[in-house]
């Protein structure tokens, strides 16, 4: 098996030094995060990390299992990049003179579906989601200005197949839960495993 | 004490008592069945001490000499009493002083609560005395920690820590208090134990159909092999464990950790696996249509080269905890469920067969052990005496009663190799961490956890003198236990390493010993140190019989090996005898 793009999802609860609990799962292999993204959830008190690593999904699954394990965490959930929808956001920085003498710039930002955010004299900041490449893309272009600043965010991504979390939730509540919860899905090893 | 007192208020309000934190965790003991604390006291735990002082009728602590002895200790009495052990220490050096300890219940899934004190809350983060960021120490190493801040959590969250530590596999848990909230006095409305967190399925539901087709693979079997580990234990299922394999009457071999869950003679039982382990089980791994693993984890140390193992066989995996199945060793069929379960339904499911062709498998390599093994290392033709025939007089004396405890080499695995055990809980090692250090405070807690029981803690010169500070406890808390030093002036598993895999370059394991009989003398413990045979049987004798702790140091051969052994990054067929 060979390393590919996975993109990790962890329900979990709200609690201080899950974040760590959940790092040292990967860092403890020596995996490197590529990105990590915390974010409420459409639930209440409910918490969402969304995690991108390169591996092989052997790996991955295990993963996925040892960061279920932890009390906390209420689902792990692994998937591939179709299986997702996916955006990352970027901010450039750019010297105002330079775009006002260029009327090229603007026509190019547009071209990339930029949007200044912030226009100060002396400089100004775009703003840009899209794939990885998009975004890479947008600073080679901005380079030849004068790129003062770029950075990128995390990953944020939706799972294509996933139902609604308050449904499962719900089920979690419950001391003994019914069947349809069946949470030793991953034995089934069909399909639809970890996906929602 | 103030009682604590539902009052029938219009039905809804409870009534409340006024205590501080440091009361709130010692009124949670009570009500969690918790009778012995092993801890030591410092600044950040103070009110917590300060509490304890009025508590003493009804919580016994025990006085360590080092946090590490504190934890082991708690290990060695959850593991023989299968209850939750308890520690408390103080913030800084008290807590990272626990954390050998911590590790070592973690690999080993032993139930614990452990209590660090920590700075007030207000200096979290200042580099206050004594404060060291223990949660985040400590997180790889527990099965859950939690800081609390606030008095009033405390309750909910040491339900929390009880019910974690010690339901699906357990670990252990840390809780560390701010010294603030330990002093806070809230109103405090009693405790409720924790049954249910949203976020932790401890006991999954079981899925027949995995059952089902486990049940199938296994009635189809020729050559069915059972391992089993601590999981049998753990999940309290010797007897659903006893009853499937007798129905089935397939060979069953044990992890270090599963020791003693059958006892040693079972007719079924067919030794120890791994790297020291027996020589049919290892070989014979290789050679079984169906591996039946039962609440084991698939160590290296039990596996040999993983891509060399069990490769003909179908697995069967029983585990409770998911992450262990597929993580090591590919499952055919794997059954996630609490093995007290997943058991009878097995059984229930499975024909009662004999394989007598098998198992005659089975004797015959335990022949060609005994002969080219267990035969003359019983019988050393030297005169120096043998780790062996030291335990298997003991053996003789303690019928297979006692509740051994050995510390980490050469002797721990002759010690399990060749003791007897009748009963569950009697083999108390360090398993998967291999501390050394660990015997002799485990022994202790495995004193309180078993008091019925003899209790030997079996201890190289080296391990001996890793938490020898432990005498003083046991000095003090006179805690009959019996300690046997197998002396061979060598950290004798590395010297073994350095022979047969460094050309013998003793590098730095020729250890000295001070005069331990002495040394025992100082802590007011009887002793004896004895080289010749003729003494042997009578010297252990008078150990067991005395009436109290008592020390006897047995010096064995110096360059003697342990045999078999499958070297490391071979298959566990390519075991050697010698
Ligand atoms: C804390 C710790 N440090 C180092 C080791 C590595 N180690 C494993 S066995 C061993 C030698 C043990 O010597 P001794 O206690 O004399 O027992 P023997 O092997 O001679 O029976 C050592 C150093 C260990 N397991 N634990």
């Amino acid at each position: 098996m060979s390393k590919r793009e996975f993109t990790v999802t962890v329900y979990t609860e709200n609690q201080v030094g899950l974040l760590n609990r959940i790092a040292i799962i990967f860092s403890r292999r020596k995996i490197n995060v590529e990105s990590l993204n915390t974010s409420p959830t459409e639930v209440e008190s409910v918490h969402r990390f969304t995690i991108v690593i390169n591996e092989t999904e052997e790996v991955v699954s295990k993963l996925c299992r040892q960061i279920e394990k932890q009390v906390e965490v209420l689902k792990a959930y692994y998937n591939t990049e179709d299986e997702i929808v996916w955006q990352e956001l970027a901010l450039y920085k750019v010297s105002t003179d330079a775009i006002a003498e260029k009327v090229k710039v603007e026509r190019l930002l547009r071209e990339y579906g930029a949007r200044a955010v912030a226009i100060r004299k002396d400089y100004t900041v775009f703003e840009t989601t899209g794939h990885r490449e998009e975004t890479d893309n947008l600073i080679k272009a901005l380079e030849p200005y004068g790129l003062i600043e770029f950075v990128r965010s995390a990953r944020v991504a939706i799972i294509k197949g996933s139902s609604d979390f308050h449904e499962r939730l719900k089920e979690f509540e419950y001391k003994e839960p019914g069947e349809e919860v069946v949470e030793n899905e991953f034995l089934d090893k069909k399909e639809e495993v970890f996906s929602m | 004490m103030e009682t604590l007192e539902l009052v029938k208020q219009q039905g809804v309000k409870k009534a409340t008592t006024n205590i501080n934190g440091s009361k709130a965790v010692l009124e949670a003991f009570i009500a969690e069945g918790v009778e012995t604390i092993f801890g030591y006291p410092g600044g950040a735990i103070m009110p917590i001490y300060d509490a304890l002082y009025d508590y003493h009728d009804k919580l016994k602590h025990i006085l360590v000499r080092h946090e590490q002895g504190a934890i082991h200790a708690a290990q060695g009495f959850a593991r023989a009493s299968g209850k939750t052990g308890v520690v408390f220490a103080t913030s800084g050096p008290g807590a990272t002083n626990l954390v050998t300890g911590l590790a070592d219940a973690m690999i080993d899934s032993t139930p614990l609560v452990c209590i660090t004190g920590q700075v007030y809350a207000h200096l979290l983060g200042t580099d206050a005395f004594q404060e060291t960021d223990v949660i985040n120490i400590t997180t790889p190493v527990t099965k859950w920690n939690y800081q609390v801040t606030d008095a009033t959590e405390i309750p909910t969250v040491l339900a929390k820590a009880f019910y974690i530590a010690n339901s699906g596999r357990p670990g252990p848990v840390l809780i560390d208090i701010t010294k603030n909230a330990q002093l806070q006095p809230f109103d405090y409305e009693g405790y409720t134990k924790c049954e249910h967190i949203r976020s932790y399925r401890p006991n999954p539901i079981v899925r027949k159909e995995f059952v089902e087709a486990a049940a199938q693979l296994i009635n189809e079997a020729e050559k069915p092999f059972v391992i089993f580990g601590q999981g049998v234990i753990l999940g309290k299922a010797e007897k659903e464990f006893k009853q499937f394999i007798e129905k089935a009457g397939i060979p069953a071999a044990w992890t270090i950790m599963g020791m003693s869950a059958i006892p040693t003679d079972h007719p079924l039982g067919v030794g120890m696996l791994g790297m020291h382990g027996n020589y049919g089980p290892n070989v014979l791994t290789n050679e079984c249509d169906v591996l039946i693993a039962i609440g084991m984890r698939f160590d290296d140390r039990v596996t040999g080269r993983l891509d060399k193992y069990a490769k003909q066989a179908k697995v069967i995996h029983l585990d409770i905890d998911p992450s262990e199945i597929d993580k090591n060793v590919k499952a055919t069929v794997g059954v996630w469920g609490d093995c007290k379960e997943t058991l009878p339904m097995l059984t229930s499911l499975i024909e009662q067969k004999v394989y007598p062709q098998w198992l005659k498998k089975f004797n015959d390599y335990k022949q060609l052990e005994e002969e080219t093994c267990i035969v003359p290392e019983m019988n050393p033709v030297c005169d120096e005496l043998s780790m062996a025939e030291v335990i298997n007089l003991l053996n003789e004396l303690t019928e297979g009663n006692a509740v051994v405890v050995t510390d980490v080499g050469q002797h721990q695995m002759v010690t399990c190799r060749y003791a007897k055990y009748n009963s569950s809980k009697s083999n108390i090692t360090s398993g998967g961490l291999g501390t050394m250090g660990f015997a002799l405070p485990a022994a202790i807690g495995a004193k309180f956890g078993a008091p019925d029981k003899t209790v030997v803690a079996v201890i190289g010169d080296g391990g001996f003198q890793m938490t020898i500070q432990e005498l003083g406890t046991i000095m003090q808390s006179e805690v009959n236990v019996k300690i046997l030093i197998l002396n061979n002036q060598f950290l004798g598993m590395v010297r073994q390493w350095q022979q047969l895999f460094h050309d013998k370059r003793y590098s730095f394991v020729d250890i000295a010993s001070p005069d331990y009989v002495q040394v025992a003398k100082g802590y007011n413990i009887p002793g004896y140190k004895l080289e010749k045979r003729e003494e042997l049987k009578h010297s252990l004798q008078n150990m067991l019989e005395h009436n109290g702790a008592y020390l006897l140091e047995v010096m064995v051969g110096k360059e003697d090996n342990v045999f078999p052994m499958v070297p490391q990054g071979c298959s566990v067929s390519e075991i050697r005898l010698k």
